[in-house]
């Protein structure tokens, strides 16, 4: 009895604390979007995100994101698995590199590719010979989104692949299964709702990285401005409704994208259930 | 058997990573050659001038296909003026730059993408448009601010951005010394007006447009130091919020534009590029760019944009269309030994703007 | 186990892999930073980067991170304490936006709260006409900044570790007498312990970095309100490589000494909590 009471106060205390938190930092800069989205009214909003450069920003971002999720989503199952079923010398010392990129400031990640390919670079020669460019053009800003989520995916599925040991892959591969095999059938079913995850969250930070990309995409105008770079211009050319618009359309991808999760995550469930 | 297969792998990776980025970058190769018909040029520009630049390169495309029966598409790049000079400097290919300061094309110049003697390639030292530096103030001009010497009252709130990353910010801080040079004060007395000033800053921004913002949208500081056509951009937007005042000096700006010439030769536009800036210079579009408060170079056109008021306090765009002030008097940058000596004295790492900030 | 190699195959194939693409992406540019930073000789790196007004950006950087960290492990474990063992209306709803901030443009939240945290806007007008605060544009808003972008950190760490804790060691602790405060901090912290530390460091590390927001709502008067990062930027406007590489470089090897004081300690916690087992 005394048990449930008390937990009613203190749940209505956390819950309350909870609201109030997010409503102040999630969501009231939310509202704030909307609302200067809004501000003179619906035809101005539409006019804002059919704006030619408005979509062909959208597509751009939308490509780099789909690019950086593909590899990234190779090198997670790749480098998970490596990190959870072999013992080698150097794997807390790989770990630390993968997890690297999430704390280097956006800045010096946009940095190191122009120090890399720019024109300083010794490699810039031999590039530019082929007619390969690389930063101020598409395949930078792919390779800034793939830096700035680099281990989104692995950091998801480490610790699933852990906790579910090795006995079940080293079974399979006992009994003559090969790579590909054991993969498909042993170990992917465990880490599929996690590898979701891991790409939803790499979807969402893909499509909202700026610092980074803005050091290396030379903002060209329709050619390589990504839909952050572009609310940016929008913004510093005091046009604030076309910017909170386009902005609105990030937030639109992003709770698209995190409601296709949680749809996804309740059948992977419903699955389960039915698997027992 | 296993190590085969690896490497293979491997190598197939790679080669659709490399694919991958020649893929995009050889279509964008392609348009940038003229042989479908379709000239692209990219005009790589500083913050403020995209207003201008979006009506020129309509009028530009117009004249060019009159005149040389060919489609010119111009793509902008608008940012911080040094920020863009260190762009292109390090491989964003502009075929054209029309930059802040002469000071910024000298970083693309120094990177051997522009042939020396740009800033004699065109007319007035390259410059086919000026401004120069005027205050914003809230209306009703509330602080009573007329002049450099009342930013350093303890009363005032001041928005500039940070010379160090604004190359308009440079042309501020520059106006200021002049006006306290003018004031009969020692190089010392100078630097602790101009100490006061950067202590009135409240907001010291990274370039001109986030000062702008600062100043209007978010309601900072009384009075913001800015370019002429910014500070009439903002009576426009915002009529009966905003007054400018004309301090009694200022400095004139000479904002630098360059072919750059390596980078137009590899694309095979250097005619097309060299057309786009003497073109800046023609009637039509010195007209454009009065409509857009640059002062125009031509004399005939100056004097029909020059107002008959010379009153220091503008309330609002004259309805005449005749904004400039000409009763200002203008230093420029020669004053200073131009703008290597310029950068060494004031901007450098250690020079005069960083020692104001030492405690 | 130890050392014993394992029996499944796909070794090569997987190292391949992640080397090959940890190379391309990371540690190759990383490498130019350090050659670029080389062209200075050691007295004149360590006079780049100890300069007063470089040792006041990392101070600002690390002190507002540290502050809105330490806010987001309280913050963040209430949200997670929340969210496995409470059902409530609007639930799901808190659930989906805790990614938010990832999703959001750092510039975009960085225009946004700025604009409401000024002296005008909705927020900073009470705390300023009530209190006298101002936000934006002082340490406040750049720790404010810092909380926004660092909290789907803490709570995406604890999360997943609390949900696996059962529930009947809570309940068997209060039934042997146990208040809940005695049971919170005996059962169930030690468990997500680890989980905090790594979510922390984390929200710590990236915010240290953080510029697209920071630079909005930061005010930028330099001693005051300027980051290590728009250091590094300024150095750029200046076209000096070297010194915006130095700054980057230490900046770099503070967010590995971050990662590895993190791995550490895992290892301590993970040795500690399995010995009591």
């Amino acid at each position: 009895m005394e048990l449930r009471k008390e937990n009613k106060v203190l749940k209505g205390v956390l819950v309350t604390i909870s609201f109030l938190f997010l409503g102040i930092f999630l969501i009231l800069p939310l509202i704030y979007i909307l609302v200067t989205a809004f501000r003179y009214g619906i035809s101005e909003y539409i006019n804002a995100v059919t704006d030619e450069y408005a979509v062909k920003a959208a597509m751009l971002t939308l490509e780099a994101t789909l690019f950086a999720v593909v590899i990234n989503t190779v090198f997670g199952i790749a480098a998970a698995w490596l990190i959870t079923k072999y013992a080698f010398k150097g794997k807390k010392l790989l770990s630390t590199f993968i997890d690297l990129p999430v704390t280097v400031s956006p800045i010096i990640a946009g940095l190191i590719y122009v120090l890399t390919f720019g024109r300083q670079s010794f490699l810039y020669p031999i590039l530019d010979s082929y007619g390969i460019q690389i930063i101020f053009a598409v395949p930078g800003i792919v390779l800034a989104t793939i830096f700035v989520t680099f281990p989104f995916i692995s950091r998801e599925l480490i610790p699933v692949l852990t906790a579910q040991g090795s006995d079940e892959e080293e079974a399979a591969a006992l009994m003559g299964a090969g790579t590909f095999h054991i993969f498909r059938k042993v170990t992917f079913p465990h880490i599929k709702w996690a590898l979701l995850y891991g790409v939803v969250l790499c979807t969402a930070r893909a499509m909202g990285e700026f610092g980074a990309v803005s050091v290396l995409s030379g903002h060209l105008r329709g050619k390589t401005n990504t839909l952050p770079l572009y609310i940016e211009l929008l913004y510093q050319g005091y046009d604030f409704t076309g910017a909170f618009a386009a902005s609105s359309i990030l937030v639109v991808l992003a709770v698209v994208v995190l409601i296709l999760r949680l749809v996804i995550e309740k059948k992977g469930k419903k699955e389960l259930d039915l698997n027992k | 058997m296993k190590k085969v297969i690896t490497l293979g792998l491997v190598l197939t990776l790679a080669a659709s990573v490399v694919t991958g980025c020649g893929k995009s970058s050889s279509a964008k190769e392609n348009e940038g050659s003229s042989s479908n018909g379709v000239i692209e040029l990219t005009n790589v520009s500083y913050d403020p001038t995209r207003e201008l630049y979006a009506s020129y390169n309509e009028l530009f495309a117009k004249h060019y296909e009159e005149e040389f029966g060919q489609k010119v598409e111009i793509t902008q790049s608008h940012g911080g003026s040094g920020k863009q000079a260190l762009e292109v400097a390090n491989g964003l290919e502009a075929d054209v730059v029309t930059l802040a300061l002469e000071g910024d094309v000298q970083v693309v110049a120094d990177a051997g993408l522009i042939d020396d003697g740009f800033t004699s390639e065109f007319d007035v030292d390259s410059s086919p448009y000026t401004s120069t530096i005027v205050f914003l103030v809230r209306s009703g001009n509330p602080k009573e601010i007329y002049d450099w010497d009342d930013l350093i009252r303890s009363d005032v709130g001041v928005i500039t951005p940070n010379p160090k990353t604004s190359g308009g910010a440079m042309w501020n801080y520059l106006a200021a010394w002049y006006y306290f040079e003018q004031q009969g004060q020692s190089e010392d007395e100078i630097l602790e007006s101009i100490k006061q000033l950067y202590a009135n800053v409240v907001v010291l921004d990274s370039g001109a447009r986030g000062a702008t913002t600062s100043f209007v949208e978010n309601k900072q500081g009384d009075v913001l130091i800015a370019w002429e056509n910014e500070a009439f951009l903002s009576l426009q937007e915002y009529p009966g919020e905003y007054e400018i005042v004309v301090p009694s000096v200022s400095i004139l700006c000479q904002p630098t534009v360059a072919v750059v010439d390596e980078v137009a030769e590899k694309h095979g536009t250097t005619d097309a590029a060299t057309e786009y800036l003497s073109y800046l210079y023609s009637d039509e579009a010195q007209e454009i760019e009065a409509q857009n408060y640059y002062r125009p170079s031509t004399k005939a056109i100056y004097d029909k944009y020059v107002s008959a008021d010379t009153s220091n306090t503008i309330t609002e765009v004259p309805a005449d269309g005749k904004w400039i002030n000409d009763n200002i008097s203008l230093t420029d940058i020669n004053h200073f030994g131009g703008w290597a000596q310029a950068r060494a004295d004031h901007f450098a790492d250690g020079a005069n703007f960083d020692s104001i900030y030492e405690q | 186990m130890k050392k014993r190699r394992s029996v499944i195959p796909g070794f090569g194939i997987s190292l391949g892999i992640t080397i090959t693409i940890l190379s391309l992406v990371v540690l190759i540019p990383l490498c130019s930073l350090v050659v670029f930073s080389a062209k200075l000789s050691f007295s004149e790196f360590v006079y780049t980067v100890t300069r007063p007004r470089v040792l006041s950006g990392y101070f600002v950087s690390i002190s507002t991170a540290f502050i809105a960290s330490l806010i987001n492990v309280v913050m963040g474990l209430i949200l997670a304490f929340v969210l496995v063992r409470y059902d409530f209306k609007g639930k799901r709803f808190i659930d989906g936006i805790i990614e938010l901030p990832f999703a959001l443009p750092t510039a975009v939240a960085g225009i946004s709260l700025t604009h409401l945290t000024t002296t005008n806007g909705w927020v900073g007008s009470l705390f300023y006409n009530l209190f006298g605060i101002k936000i934006a544009y002082t340490r406040i808003g750049i720790t404010i900044a810092l909380i926004f972008i660092g909290i789907p950190f803490v709570v995406r760490s604890v999360q997943p570790v609390l949900e696996k804790i059962d529930i009947q060691y809570e309940e068997a602790a209060f039934i042997l007498g146990a208040d809940s405060k005695t049971t919170f901090f005996k059962v169930i912290f030690p468990e997500i312990l680890p989980a905090i530390i790594s979510g922390f460091t984390l929200a710590f590390a990236r915010s240290i970095g953080e510029y697209g927001s920071v630079v909005f709502i930061a005010g930028n008067t330099p001693y005051e309100t300027e980051i290590a990062p728009l250091l590094i930027m300024s150095e750029l406007q200046e076209y000096d490589y070297s010194a915006a590489t130095s700054i980057a470089l230490v900046m770099l090897a503070i967010a590995v000494v971050i990662l590895s004081v993190n791995a550490i300690v895992q290892s301590i916690v993970s040795r500690r909590v399995n010995g009591l087992a």
